[in-house]
Parts: C-alpha cells; structure tokens; sequence
C-alpha cells in the first residue's frame, strides 16, 4: 500500500494558543485510518488541516507541510476548491443543505461543472447505492433532505460527499450524533468504501476504532503521541499514556 | 484555476463596494450639507444666525436670524419628550411585564399602527380636531401653536418609546426577578425596583430615540404650528427648524437658499449628537 | 400585611399604567375611527378612477395612486440589491471588525436622519447634479438611501440564522465562495428580504417630506417609464396639498384613510410573514 497523505512537522494555532504541535503521520491509501483521543485535544483540527477546512477560521495560522500525492497542499498554487473535492468531509451532525434529497448530491457535481440531467441521475444514483441508501429514498428523490431521519441524514451527506469523486474522505467523529443501530450501518458502509477510497475517521469511542481501522493515531494535548496499526496499539501500546487511555484511566 | 480566482477577487470587490455604501451615503449627506450650508453662515456671520432673533429672509432688507427656530425645536422636543416619555414608559412597563396575551397582542397592533401612520394624517387629524380644541379651550386667536405641536409630537414619538423601551424590559432575565419576588417584594414593586432599573439603557436608548423622532419631524408639525417665525412661547404660532427648511424651499433663491441650507446643517449637527448619544446607551445595554 | 405606603406606591404606578395604555389605546382607536368616518364617505370610484379637472372642478387622485405605486416599485428595485448586497458583505465577506462597525454606524446614523434633510440632499444631489430634474425618479433615489439600512439590517438578521454547517458543508465539496453565497446562503434568506421590503413599502407609503422637493406636485397621468421621467405627487404628498393649499378636507380624509388601510394590511402582512417563517423554521 502506498502512502497517499503525509504531514510534516505540523503546527497550528488559535490566536495565541498553540492546538497542534508538531505532527507527523503518513496516511496509508486505502484503509480506514482512526484518530482517538480525548475531546478537545487536536484530533479534529488535525483532521480540517487535511482539506484545508481551516481556512475559514481567520485567526488560525499554520506553520509545517501537508502533503497530498507529493504536492504540499498549503502552497500558494494549490486550488482550494479542487483539493476539497478530491479530499471530501462529512461532519460530525449530518448537514443536509434546506433542499430536496437529489438537489443536495447533484450540488458538488453541479459545483464542478456537471449540467447533463442524464449524467447527473447516474452520479445521483451511484452515490446513493454506494452510500446503501438508494432504497430508503428511490422514491422519494424529491423531497426535502431535512425530513429524513439523523441516521439516514448523515448517509446522505456520506452520498453527497461521494458524488463528487473523491479520492480521500474525512469523516469528523460521523456517529456521535446517531443510534446505535444508524452507527453499525455508518461503519459497515466505512469497510465497504475503502475498497475505492482513502478513509480517516475522527471518533471519540475506542471500540468503533478497533472494530473498523486499519491505523489508529492517538492524539493528546496537540500532540501525536502513538501512532500504528490499530490491533498492535491497542494490545500493546508502546507509550504509557496511551495505555492509559485506552484502558480508561482518563479521557 | 486561475480564471476562478480573479472571479472570486472581482465578487468580492463588488460586495465590498455595496458594503461601503452606507459609509458613502452619509459622506454625500455630510458633504453637501457642509458645503451649501457654510457660504450663508460665512456671509451672516456664525452668531448674527445662530442669535439673531428675527428672521425675515423676504423683506426688503432682509434678516436671518435663526434662534427663534432653534428654541422651537428644542422647546417643542422637550414639551413632547415631558408628555409622550411618561405615557410610553408605564404603557411599555404594563405591556411588557403585567398585561395578559390578549391585551399586549392588541396593544402590540396598536402601537405598529401608530408608528405606521404617515405624518401628513396625523398633521391633518391635527389640524382639524386638536387645533380648533387647543383655540377653545384656551380661548386664544389661534389654536395653530407649540402647544398644538408639542401634543402631536408627542403622539408621533409614543410608539418608538413603547416598543424600545418594552424590548429593554423583556430582555431583563427572570432570576433578577424573582429573586425580588422571593423576598417578599410584590409583582408591581418589583418591576418598578429591579426590572426598570435592570433596564435603564435601554429605556434611555428609547427616550433619545423620541428625541430624534421629535426634532426631526417636519410635515406633521407644519401643519398645527402656525409656522410664523416667532420666538416661541405655548400658545403662539411658531416655526420649528425642519419647518423652516420646508415651508420656504419651493420658492426661495440666493441667499435666502443658502441660509435654508446652513438650517438644516444646523438640525443635521443636532441629530448626530442625538445618534452618537443614541449609540452610547444602545452599547451600554448590550454589555 | 403591606405598610401603608406600600399600598400607596402600587396603587399609585397600578394606576399610571392603566392610565397611560388606556390613553394610548383611545388614541390608536379614535385616530382609526375619525379618519375612516372622515374619509370613507368619501372614496367613491371617480375619486380614484379620474385625475383632477380644472374644468369640471372635481378631483380624482388615479394620478396619484399610479405615482405611490411608482416610487415604490422603482425605490425597491434599487434598494433590495443593494441592501442584500451590503448586508451580504457583513455577514459573508468583512473580517475587519471595525470596518464593521463603520459600516453599521453609519447605517444607524442613515435611519436616524429626518426625512426634510434627505429631501434636501436627494434636490441638491439628484435633481441638480445629476439633473434629474424634480422626478419621481429622483424622488425614488432619495428613498433608496433611507430605505438602504432597513433592508440591510433585515437581510443581516436572517443571514445570522443559517446554520454554519449549511456552509462548511458546501465548502467541503469544493463549493467557492460565491457559489456558496448564491445556492446555499441566499436562498435561506428569503424571509429576511421580504420583512425588509414589506417595511419599506411601509416607510414609502408614509414618506411625504423627503418627496416635496424631489418629486414635485403634479398630478399628470402617466405610465412607468414617462412618470419616473417627469414631476409627480405621492398619495402623502397630495393629501398635504389638498389639506393645507386648497383646503379640500373632503379628499385629504379619504386619502387618509386610504393611507390607514394601506397601513393596516402592511403591518397585517409584516406579522404574518414573520409567523410563517417562524412556523417554516421549527420544522
């Protein structure tokens, strides 16, 4: 497997207050890659300066290098609409735009370019059955997004964010807002979509960690502190406060 | 990629721009009142027209003296300010804390519609009820006074003071409420002790409002004054500052224009002290 | 058991507040009720339906009703673009906070102008330096400026309540800016654009001192595009000169009370909207 995202030496800070420092990780593609940790310790604003989604935030600085297939993605020639869209998010409460459930996946593709009615219903469609949720809403592709269910919300934006091809897909801790029976239905699709797509996944419960990624990196104090293959972090921990962690000592 | 960008660029000039239009209009209001309004004053000089109490701008040897506008206006905003602010304020305290939903809910209707009525049919209501009553009453010549202004006035700015003052006092939380109540306070006691005062800002804001709202009226004014540029006093015919302005533009040229100008320079000064006044207590309640 | 005293101060403020909210309800009702028993008798369909005749001696106010309706289709025409457009600066764009706050100063100053200066300025601007003579035109520009904060305020308010995840998540598909603005920001503001220009109708409708030198006093009959070209009266405008020139109480009752009608469906309107949107977004 080859290495699609590495970070070097990444540094960033709120205002005065430093949120990350010095982090380096490479990102298999491919696989499911989890990040973990305590709340409010870096792991989604690691995850926001993969696709530059900490842009919007103006008092944020960057210091370091994010690279993507070998290019540095904070360099002053990169597009940061199109890396968006090889680099997709879904976010922690689903986000469904106040539309109907088709106008909401054609947005990226309509976003880049696509005006073909035909071509759009196909990517609508492909994305939908890759998001397993074409059945629940094939009769219903009309309707408004918001009268969906949380659950089926949050597999939506998973479609919406597929549909415009992505090559990676940020997931920013995507079940902490759903049920129990929605959560195994997002991790099962999780395992189905890295057969064709790079996954990282920020969660704050260890057993989904365990139960879907290929790697886990465990975050504290904006700091990488432990990072590997996820089977071999959680039995045999090389640091101690990961150990800690992950047998509840804190967090 | 590029092509996108310089897009990007050009939107946002152009909402920059129309963002910056507010700033622009005031600059285009200040500037040409500033340079129509200075040549009058620089030719009668600042205090023969600021002090000079006649005002006789189509005579034969004309003079423009313009206190006896000024202390109209200021006399005519108080007169209403001392009638409408008392009025306002219990309404917007009985409103806001005691009247059942009905009442306030008609009551909220009520003051809407008072704030929406045009000048021009309080001005005619005005001229037509209020001032033969003002003429009866106090059995004088002409019912077309101050006295007549200052109680239209006063109608004009209840519903700025009602609805200002009653957002203030629905902003007051609960705790500071109760916390009177549970020690033995009574409702009415308690509104007037610790929710009026929580609201003081805000009710200030409100009152300096009216002060606005009252200095700037024109047409209403117009029409129950009398308009004669006398130095006021209750029951005689006066002209106020924005009257000024009003009654004489359609016909007036050379100086007597430019002195217009430099009147309503004078009431467009007033009104930003009123604002900066304004904003000063609309930013103490907001802390 | 209350002191004395204390008795005497509540019954005392008691007694204030009924007075004062039963002062200003007789006054909303009787104002209501005399200019209706004033005006509605007479309202006939040749009072709206023909201008005034020098000849036959009778007025008709059409020409009067077509130029109201003219200066607020051409005012919002003008406004709502640019109050959108400000608002959307403030809201979307400016990260400058006291370039802000300049702007939203000068917009509380804008509003708290008297109508009688931006007659003035609108003459002095409008009608003379950009010579569009005294013109129902003119008369709409000088409106645009007053009704600019209204609608930018409005707008403003409604672009608060978009859910920030509503833009996070275009911006992750790669949306720019502006395609963000238009397709997802915009639309969730409908609310706030209709509120602004139902206020504005209202402003419009009362406006009649920022009119007397802009757009004149002539009750020609015209179409759109001939009548924002040359001099018109509002509805206020010729009820002013009805009343206060010609001493025809008659007709300035019943534009008056066409006026208050006019006042009471706006503010019908403005409460209903505001319900079906609140309604609209609990959903």
């Amino acid at each position: 497997m080859s290495d699609i995202m590495t970070a070097k030496d990444l540094n960033l800070w709120y205002d005065q207050t430093q949120a990350l420092k010095n982090v380096n990780i490479t990102i298999p593609e491919k696989s499911i890659t989890a990040f973990i940790g305590p709340s409010g310790y870096g792991k989604s604003t690691f995850l926001k300066t993969l696709n530059r989604m900490n842009d919007l935030i103006p008092t944020v600085k960057i210091k370091g290098e994010v690279c993507y297939n070998g290019q540095n993605i904070y360099d002053s020639s990169v597009d940061v609409n199109e890396l968006r869209r090889e680099i997709g998010m879904v976010f922690q409460k689903p986000n469904p735009f106040p539309m109907s459930i088709y106008d909401n996946i054609a947005y990226g593709p309509r976003t880049h370019g696509i005006k073909s009615k035909v071509k759009l219903d196909e990517i609508v469609e492909q994305s939908l059955r890759d998001a397993a949720i074409w059945d629940e809403v094939k009769d219903r592709l009309k309707k408004n997004a918001l009268g969906m269910s949380g659950g089926q919300q949050q597999r939506l934006c998973i479609a919406r964010a597929l549909a415009v091809k992505p090559k990676i897909l940020l997931m920013d801790e995507p079940t902490s807002a759903l049920d129990p029976i929605s959560t195994s239905r997002i991790e099962e699709l999780a395992i189905e979509l890295k057969k064709s797509y790079t996954i990282v996944i920020v969660t704050h419960n260890m057993q989904q960690a365990v139960r879907i990624s290929d790697n886990t990196a465990f975050f504290l104090l904006g700091e990488l502190i432990e990072y590997g293959e996820t089977e071999k972090l959680f039995s045999q921990p090389v640091d101690k406060r990961t150990e800690d962690y992950i047998t509840g000592r804190f967090g | 990629m590029k092509k996108n960008k310089m897009i990007e660029r050009a939107i946002h000039g152009v909402f920059l721009i129309l963002g910056l239009l507010t700033v622009g209009c005031v600059l285009l209001i200040t500037i040409y009142l500033v340079i129509s309004g200075i040549p009058a004053i620089t030719e009668i000089g600042l205090f023969d027209f600021l002090f000079g109490t006649e005002w006789a701008s189509t005579a034969a040897e004309p003079s423009y003296g313009i206190l006896p506008f000024i202390l109209t206006s200021v006399y005519g905003t108080a007169g209403a300010i001392i009638i409408g602010v008392p009025i306002g304020f219990f309404t917007a305290v009985y409103l806001s804390k005691l009247a059942n939903s009905k009442v306030k809910a008609f009551m909220e209707g009520a003051v809407s519609l008072l704030a929406g009525i045009p000048s021009v049919v309080y001005g005619l209501v005005g001229m037509l009820v209020l001032v033969p009553a003002v003429r009866e009453i106090f059995d004088i010549p002409d019912g077309a006074s101050l006295f007549s202004a200052i109680i239209v006035l006063a109608i004009m700015i209840l519903p700025s003071i009602i609805k200002v003052s009653m957002t203030a006092l629905e902003a007051v939380p609960k705790e500071y409420e109760d916390a009177s109540l549970a020690l033995g306070a009574t409702p009415v006691e308690t509104y007037f002790r610790v929710s009026v005062p929580a609201a003081k800002s805000g009710i200030a804001a409100a009152v300096v409002l009216g002060v606005g709202r009252a200095i700037g009226e024109a047409m209403a004014v117009m029409m129950v004054s009398g308009n004669v540029p006398n130095i006021p006093s209750l029951f005689q015919s006066v002209r106020f500052l924005t009257t000024a302005v009003a009654s004489e533009m359609s016909y007036s040229s050379g100086l007597q224009q430019q002195a217009l100008f430099s009147i309503a320079l004078v009431l467009f000064l007033f009104i930003m002290l009123i604002n900066a006044t304004l904003n000063f207590f609309l930013k103490k309640e907001k802390d | 058991m209350l002191s004395k005293k204390r008795k005497a101060y509540i019954g005392g403020m008691k007694a204030a507040m009924y007075i004062s909210t039963g002062l200003t309800a007789t006054l909303v009702i009787f104002l209501v009720a005399y200019v209706f028993i004033k005006g509605i008798p007479h309202i006939s369909w040749e009072l709206l339906s023909t201008k005034p005749s020098y000849i036959s001696g009778k007025i008709g106010i059409l020409p009067d009703i077509l130029n109201t309706l003219y200066i607020v289709i051409a005012t919002l025409i003008f406004v709502i673009p640019l109050g959108v457009g400000a608002a959307i600066y403030l809201t979307e764009y400016a990260k400058n906070k006291r370039l802000v706050g300049m702007i939203e100063y000068a917009a509380e100053t804008l509003s708290g102008i008297p109508s009688i200066i931006y007659g003035l300025v609108g003459m002095l601007f409008f009608c003379q330096f950009l010579s569009f003579k005294t013109s129902l035109l003119s008369g709409s520009l000088t409106l645009v400026i007053m009704n600019l904060p209204t609608v930018m305020r409005t707008t403003q308010e409604s672009l608060k309540t978009v859910p920030k995840s509503y833009r996070d998540g275009a911006f992750g598909l790669g949306a720019g800016k502006w395609r963000v603005i238009r397709t997802v920001v915009l639309p969730s503001c409908v609310d706030g654009v209709i509120t602004g220009c139902i206020l504005s109708i209202g402003r419009i409708l009362g406006e009649s001192a920022a009119l007397l030198f802009t757009a004149g006093f002539a009750h020609a009959l015209n179409g759109i595009f001939e009548g924002l070209t040359s001099p018109g009266a509002s509805l206020t405008v010729a009820l002013y000169v009805y009343a206060k020139e010609q001493g025809e109480f008659g007709v300035a009752f019943a534009i008056a009370a066409i006026l208050m009608i006019l006042t009471l469906l706006i503010n019908l309107s403005a409460t209903l909207v505001s319900r079906y949107f609140a309604k609209k977004r609990e959903l």
